[in-house]
């Protein structure tokens, strides 16, 4: 949606994900740019250049923190640490929402630093959204959650992923960061239709969208948003967003990156989906 | 709910496997299989082991809890989790202890990685702290290192300090008129938490500059049309000279968010490290000093200009 109560009521338009080689880029050149994404852990640092940098961006953009490693999904309680870094940096960059992933990640205190799938089951479901409810109480910041991509499924499962995300996100009265990428991932490595999954999660509860690049292998696709967006991905984001409305849009590209300028136009494409979404709206 | 094996959940025994998820409990099983199954090391072809942490078949595991479906077998889809974990907690490693790397040379770097990983599993929510317990394991199992024991541990304190270094906490410095009123028989000083002090046996700053220049002449020549027509398999790689046994003391720290290290003088380093176990300016300083060798020095002068310089560089701070 484009305002609502999972992005704080904003009205933000496309923005990129801010990363080290394009640091240079923007402190020099301060090219317009929406909004910047920023992975929280990064900058949960004591010190250094990390918080100087992010001090910088600060000052010149709109800034939203995105976090992989809450891990609303893992059987252990959360890391108190963890959220008492995580509630100094939001309190910090004023982030009007906080994004982080529908998975798990750690056990035991030990951590695989991946986002892994759900057993998709109603009290899994229950269980990851009093942690959701709890980490938005602490953190004093709207959450919307990720649907991530995946290689695997349990046997356990009672339900298909947008029937767990959608439970999940009822139950927690939160918001949604749709992954379209991740979805065309998953349907892909899963046989399931995309469109499903758009059609049937609650679309007032988007509070923001992701667009990505992804690898093609023999037997599955993997998500390594390394590459321009592509096709099918843009399709369905076109869908999104007539389902959803001009929801706030963020370019993903975490390996291989390439120039800034380069990104960003990619990302820029999305305005084209926007407008048409627009257009029809008003008409 | 079937279980392959009743246990307890101590790393050495085989998880249990739940197949249904209806509690936090199963949820635990589940996760605590999964992660037991990501965190074990792979083949010498990159691949997921055929045997199970009780010997079994891994192929049954998997199949306990994963779909399988037209594609991949619930093995097959396993292993690509266990390969990502693998893939990138050792190019983190790789790419953060480049130094290490080039002492016991790329393939053993592979190798002792991987076992630090699977007696060391990661504790932090962060990639950052992944080689926090790296010089630990080094002086416990120090075969991973040998013949270059001393060496590679030198290497790794002087690497994780610059871990430190670079987003370690800063406090507020001390300046001269803060101090102005205390007498130096009362006066301790706190040392900022990113500044580390080591005393080393070999000079690893210097090589270590040696081995980064190494490594971005080989990038740039490989990017560079000169080197297109030779594979890069091809391209020799010298290997840069071991350093020599020597008594080397470090201070590494960063100034203006820039990162530094900074030889001292032996009396300067103790100097320091006495003022960071909490002795007093002056009892740091007469101790540092009266049991040297170096006796034709000014050293009121000399421990001056020192405490000007770190009280420049910011390194004093007040004791918590
Ligand atoms: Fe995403």
């Amino acid at each position: 949606m484009p305002a609502n109560a999972f992005n704080g009521f904003t009205e933000y338009g496309v923005g990129i994900g801010l990363r080290v080689p394009h640091y240079r880029h923007i402190l020099a050149k301060k090219p317009v740019v929406d909004w910047f994404e920023i992975i929280s852990e990064n900058f949960m640092v004591d010190g250094g250049r990390p918080l100087e940098v992010l001090d910088s961006i600060l000052e010149q953009y709109r800034v939203v923190q995105h976090g992989v490693a809450i891990y609303f999904g893992s059987a252990d309680k959360f890391d108190r640490e963890h959220l008492k870094r995580l509630k100094r940096l939001v309190k910090h960059t004023n982030t009007p929402w906080l994004s982080d992933h529908l998975c798990w990640g750690s056990v035991d205190g030990r951590y695989t630093h991946d986002l892994l799938p759900m057993p998709y089951t109603f009290a899994v479901a229950r269980h990851t959204a009093e942690k959701i409810r709890a980490a938005r109480d602490y953190l004093e910041v709207p959450i919307c959650v990720e649907n991530v991509s995946s290689y695997a499924e349990y046997h356990a499962s009672q339900m298909t992923e947008w029937e767990f995300l959608s439970e999940v996100v009822e139950l927690a009265d939160c918001g949604i960061l749709l992954d379209v990428n991740n979805i065309y991932v998953s349907s892909q490595n899963h046989n399931f239709d995309p469109y499903a999954y758009l059609n049937n999660v609650p679309h007032h509860r988007v509070g923001q969208i992701h667009i990505a690049g992804h690898s093609k292998f023999e037997k599955y696709i993997l998500d390594t948003h390394d590459h321009p967006v592509l096709d099918p991905v843009w399709k369905m984001y076109a869908h999104a967003i007539k389902l959803v409305g001009n929801t706030a849009t963020l370019l993903e590209w975490d390996d291989r990156i390439p120039s800034f300028d380069e990104v960003h136009n990619e990302a820029l494409k999305a305005n084209k989906f926007r407008e048409q979404q627009l257009a029809a709206s008003t008409a | 709910m079937k279980r392959l094996k009743p246990t307890n959940s101590g790393s050495n025994s085989s998880p249990q496997v739940p197949r249904e998820v209806n509690s936090r409990a199963q949820l635990r099983d589940l996760q605590r299989a999964m992660a037991s199954a990501l965190f074990r090391p792979l083949t010498s072809q990159w691949g997921m082991q055929k045997r199970w942490t009780d010997g079994g078949s891994m192929e049954a595991v998997a199949a306990e809890f994963i779909k399988p479906n037209d594609r991949l077998s619930s093995f097959e889809r396993l292993e690509i989790y266990n390969r990502q974990y693998w893939f990138r907690t050792l190019d983190c490693l790789y790419d953060d202890y480049p130094g290490l790397r080039a002492i016991v040379g790329e393939r053993r770097f592979m190798k002792l990685a991987t076992a630090y990983l699977s007696r060391y599993p990661s504790n932090s929510y962060t990639l950052r702290d992944l080689g926090n317990r790296l010089e630990q394991f080094l002086s416990e199992e120090p075969q991973w290192s040998a013949p270059r024991e001393q060496l590679a541990l030198d290497m790794v304190r002087f690497e994780w300090a610059q871990v430190v270094a670079f987003d370690g906490p800063a406090k507020p410095p001390i300046t001269p008129d803060d101090i102005l009123d205390s007498p130096p028989s009362k006066l301790r000083l706190g040392l900022q938490p990113y500044l580390s002090l080591l005393e080393l046996n070999f000079a690893v700053d210097d090589f270590l500059i040696a081995v980064k220049k190494r490594e971005s002449d080989v990038l740039r020549g490989e990017a560079s049309n000169a080197m297109e027509a030779a594979p890069k398999s091809a391209v020799r790689r010298k290997r840069v000279r071991l350093p020599k046994r020597e008594k080397v003391y470090l201070g590494v720290h960063r100034h203006n968010n820039m990162l530094y290290y900074k030889r001292l003088d032996p009396e300067a380093f103790a100097i320091l490290s006495l003022l960071g176990s909490g002795s007093t300016v002056e009892d740091a300083c007469l101790e540092a000093v009266t049991a040297r060798e170096r006796t034709n020095i000014d050293w009121s002068a000399q421990i001056k200009d020192w405490f000007d310089a770190w009280s420049t560089l910011g390194w004093f701070c007040r004791r918590s």
